[in-house]
Order: C-alpha cells, then structure tokens, then sequence
C-alpha cells in the first residue's frame, strides 16, 4: 500500500489568531516495502506529517493518498477506521498511552477496537511481548509496574498487535539507553525485511537514518527540502548544514581523512563496516604499488 | 478541537486594555459582574451592550474571534432564552401553538437574561484574553492581602492558581495528543451509543490522571530543589504600578453603574 502526499499544506487552528503554518506545499511518496527516514530540526514538521499518514489530521489544502483513499481539506472522509487499521503510528513517548489494568489487555485494546476476536487479540499479545523482548510473566503485570523502557516497549507491542500495513515511528528511541535503543529499531527493521511492512521512521539520528533507510525526506520549515536515498543525501554535507542537520559520524571521520590525506574513498560510506571496507581496499592498493 | 477554546487564554497584544493594571482589570471585571444586574429595561441593556463593544474595540481583539469562542457556551445561552420564553408568562399572548403559549414578558425576559449571560462572559473573556495568567495571580494576590488578617493562606491560594492556570495550556495538549494515540489505535470518540463513547473515555482520562500526578511530583521536587518555601519574606520579580488610566478604568466603571442607575425602570 502506498501512501501519497500532494501538495499538503496544514494550518494549525485556521481562522483564529492563534493560526500557525505547519506544512507547506509537502509532497512525496512511501512506496510499498520501502523504509522511508524523515529528518528535520526540531520543530520543522516532521510530527505534523505523521499525523496526516493514517488521517488523524486533515490537510487545509492539498491531498494525501492512502492505498487508494483519498484524504483531502473539503471531503468529509466516513469510516477513518479503515485507513487506522492499515496505518499504525508509534508515537513519541508512547507509554503516555497505556491505560488498561494489565499488559495484555493494553496490548489486546487495538486488534479489538478494529474487530478482531479476544482469542486471536490475545494470541497476538502472547507473540508479541517476546518480540519487543519482555518475558511473558510480564503480561499480567500492571503496565504501571514496569520501568520506563518496559513501558515503552509494551506500547509499541500494542501497536504492532494492530498488525499494520505501514508502520509510523516517531522518534521511537527517545530517551531509551544505547543498548534498548539499538535492540528495539533492530526489532523494527527485523519486522520491515521479514513482512515486507512499510516503515516511516522520524528520527533525530542520522546514524539511524543512514543505517536502516532506503530513502530520506529532509524537512524544513514546514516543507520537504531534500529527497533520495541516504547516500545521495550524505554527499551533500554542505545542504544538510544549512538546515541545521549534520551527516552521520562514519560521514564525517571520511571527509575528515578525504581532506587530510587528498585520497578519495569511491563512495560516500553509511556504516562503520562499509568504511573499514573502503579503508582496507585503499590500502591494498597503496601496499601493491 | 482543543484550539477553538478561548476561555482562560491570552493573547498578547498591545491595546490600552492590556496595558492597564491587572488589579484595575480585576476590580472593574468583578464591578461589571454586579452592575450587569442593575440593567432591566430596554435602554439600559443597550447602554450595556454599547460599553461592552467599546471595551471590545479598544481591546484590539477581533469581535469575531471571541465570538467564535462563545461557541461551547452558547446551547447554555439558547437553554435559558427557552426556559424564560415558555415559562414566564406575563404581558399579552404573542403566539400559541397548541398547548405552548409565547408571552411578550416571556420574550422580552428570555433576551434580556440571554444578552445579560453573553455580556457577562464577553467581559471576563475580555479579562483573561488581555492578561497574563502570572498578572491575574499577582493583582489577585495584592488585591487580597487585607484577607491575610483573617488568616487566608493568600500566597498559597494564589500559587495554586498560576500553577493551574499554567498548567491548562500543557494538560490540553496531553489531552490531544492522548486521544490522537488512542484514536490511532482504534479508539472512536464521535460515534456510537452513549453508553460505548462513555466507555472510550476511560483510555483516555487514565493516562491523563496518571501523567498529571507525575507532573505534580516532579513540579513539587523541582520547586524544593531551588528553596521554595512559602511567601514569607519572598520579594517580587514583577511589581505592579497603578497609574491614573487605571483610576479612570474604575471611575468610567462606576460612571456605568450610576448611568444604569438613573434609565433603569
């Protein structure tokens, strides 16, 4: 399933002098399957457009396409449900959202809401809590005994529980410990190559967008500034700089060495491994001459 | 949903009304609230009306934005108008249908008491639109002081208020932003039985308690960490100055009421 923005500006409590801006002139596409980065300085859109991917928010103008529906500022859209179930977001801190006496029911709440029986929500609860890496005897707890990274942990289960088409992540990792932070978007990325699930990840970390994403969108200001695949992006140091968003450490150690020694590497490298490649190769043939 | 509400924000502009002091703003709110009741006939609330789109007007604030924001009060509004025009019966039968009878007293009262509502929420509209939260607290405070004889935690009770009416902005977003969590888990707050959106509520009020509880905590530790201790010997950052546009504020106030006092019938 695809989803499409065209156009789509948004403002924020339109008519009264409160009215912001938010969104301007945005379009891009998330291709089926694809793992689509959003990236941008605080405040530069990226929570706005999140909410325009499974119709929580309507444009002012402009349309957003999703699989086929069509979500626009003047059509009053009936049965949001449909586009809901396809479409989970993981919001920022999604512990703020759990509300039900024990863990499974919490987990159990979003297969139901879309008519899925007890049974088979509660199945899913039971796969799920070892996924997202929680013992099972964590599942008749109160969500409100369990540490702040168990929390976050068991809210994302209950999103996935909801078996989405397209998974929308906000900042996921925020606040979490490096290694929670890593075990979890591998968890992501896991699920993304396994099904096949379209994955949207606004996040602050270029590390994270260089590693698991095939395409980038650059924000700014409300519009998309940027756009193609992280290694198109990161060669351009310079632009990102202007909108306040700097390039991946490995990006930087290889302008830095580029600069010092006057080699060139063959290409820009996203990940430690692909650097140490480069490096290595670049050695052999300096060894050789 | 949340943007639409008016009551209890301030919108910072430069206009003669925000420029006067908060304890002026205050006294003239609270004199207007018993003068509204002095009018009773045709040409005193017309007086009334016409002093409040003067204040309207100098308060640079668009009529129909704060019109708009009447919205939320206006079925409590067109619930008395209903009340007084089927219930009070005096004066000459204007319409009847079937068993229902429209007296003219009965309009005359319904309009009276609905514009009486309008214009008293208009003006304390007015008051919180052109004061900040923290000016309200401390012309509240000033204005209290003589109660601290009677041993009425002033300090206190004024804290406690610039702590909610801080907090309003931040627990309406929390609300937004729970309910868009919920609702994109599946949650449908619009439609249904009364007895299923009663129910959809409680995803979204135990989050809310429980984040709001936190918030109090951590408010508390913060305050202690940097010394708090109650008002005692505590001096002020922001010190209010009452200027003669302030005592004209009162006495164009009180020029009101005997104005009211001579047309009233």
């Amino acid at each position: 399933m695809d989803i499409q923005l065209q156009e789509v500006e948004y403002r924020y409590a339109a008519g009264t002098p409160f009215e912001r801006l938010a969104l301007k002139d945005v379009s891009f596409t998330i291709p089926e399957g694809r793992f689509v980065a959003i990236i941008g300085h605080t405040g530069s859109g990226k929570s706005t457009i999140i909410q325009h991917l499974n119709a929580l928010l309507r444009p002012t103008k402009g349309k957003v396409v999703i699989g086929g529906r069509v979500v626009s500022a003047d059509k009053k859209e009936k049965n949001l449900k449909e586009i809901r179930k396809k479409v989970g977001i993981v919001f920022q801190f999604p512990e703020h959202q759990l509300f039900e006496e024990t863990v499974e029911k919490d987990i159990m709440y979003g297969p139901m809401n879309f008519g899925v029986s007890e049974e088979e929500a509660r199945d899913r609860a039971r796969g799920l809590i070892e996924k997202v890496g929680l013992p099972d005897s964590v599942l008749e707890k109160s969500p409100f005994d369990l540490s702040g990274g168990q929390m976050r942990r068991v809210a994302i289960a209950g999103v996935l529980a909801m078996e989405p088409d397209v998974l929308v992540l906000d900042e996921p990792t925020a606040g979490l410990d490096p290694r929670g932070r890593k075990e979890i978007m591998d968890m992501f990325y896991a699920l993304h190559k396994e099904k096949g699930l379209s994955t949207v990840l606004v996040t602050h970390s270029m590390e994270d967008a260089a590693f698991y994403a095939d395409d980038m969108v650059v924000m700014h200001k409300g519009s998309v500034c940027m756009q193609g695949t992280p290694r198109e992006l990161f060669s351009r140091p310079e632009e990102l700089a202007s909108y306040g968003l700097s390039v991946p450490e490995v990006i930087r150690f290889q302008q830095k060495f580029e600069e010092l020694s006057g080699m060139k590497l063959a290409r820009p490298c996203l990940t430690i491994e692909e650097l140490a490649e480069e490096l290595s190769r670049l050695r052999d043939w300096g060894g050789g001459s | 949903m949340m943007e639409k509400m008016i009551f209890g924000r301030y919108l910072p502009l430069e206009s003669p009304i925000h420029q006067l002091d908060p304890r002026a703003k205050l006294l003239f709110t609270f004199g207007f609230v018993v003068v509204v009741f002095l009018a009773n006939n045709v040409v005193t609330y017309a007086t009334l009306a016409a002093f409040t789109l003067m204040l309207v007007y100098l308060s640079k604030i668009n009529l129909r934005f704060l019109l708009s924001g009447l919205r939320p009060v206006i079925w409590l509004i067109a619930f008395t108008f209903l009340l007084h025009i089927f219930l009070t019966r005096e004066g000459d039968v204007l319409v009847k249908v079937g068993f229902l009878e429209i007296y003219e007293g009965g309009l005359r009262q319904g309009v009276f008491i609905s514009l009486r509502f309008l214009l008293l929420i208009l003006v304390t509209s007015l008051l919180t639109l052109t004061t900040s939260p923290i000016s309200i607290t401390d012309g509240l405070e000033t204005l209290l002081q003589p109660f601290k004889k009677l041993k009425l935690p002033v300090h206190e009770l004024a804290l406690m208020m610039s702590i909610s009416l801080r907090f309003i902005p931040t627990l309406m977003d929390e609300t937004d932003k729970i309910i868009k969590a919920q609702a994109a888990r599946g949650a449908d707050f619009s439609s249904g039985p009364i007895k299923e959106r009663v129910k959809a509520v409680v995803p979204l009020l135990i989050p809310l308690f429980v984040s709001a509880f936190k918030r109090a905590e951590e408010l508390a530790i913060a305050m202690e960490a940097r010394g708090y201790r109650g008002g005692e010997g505590r001096t002020k950052y922001r010190l209010l100055h009452w200027r003669w546009k302030d005592t004209v504020a009162v006495c164009l106030l009180l020029l009101l009421a005997v104005v009211l006092w001579r047309l009233r019938s």
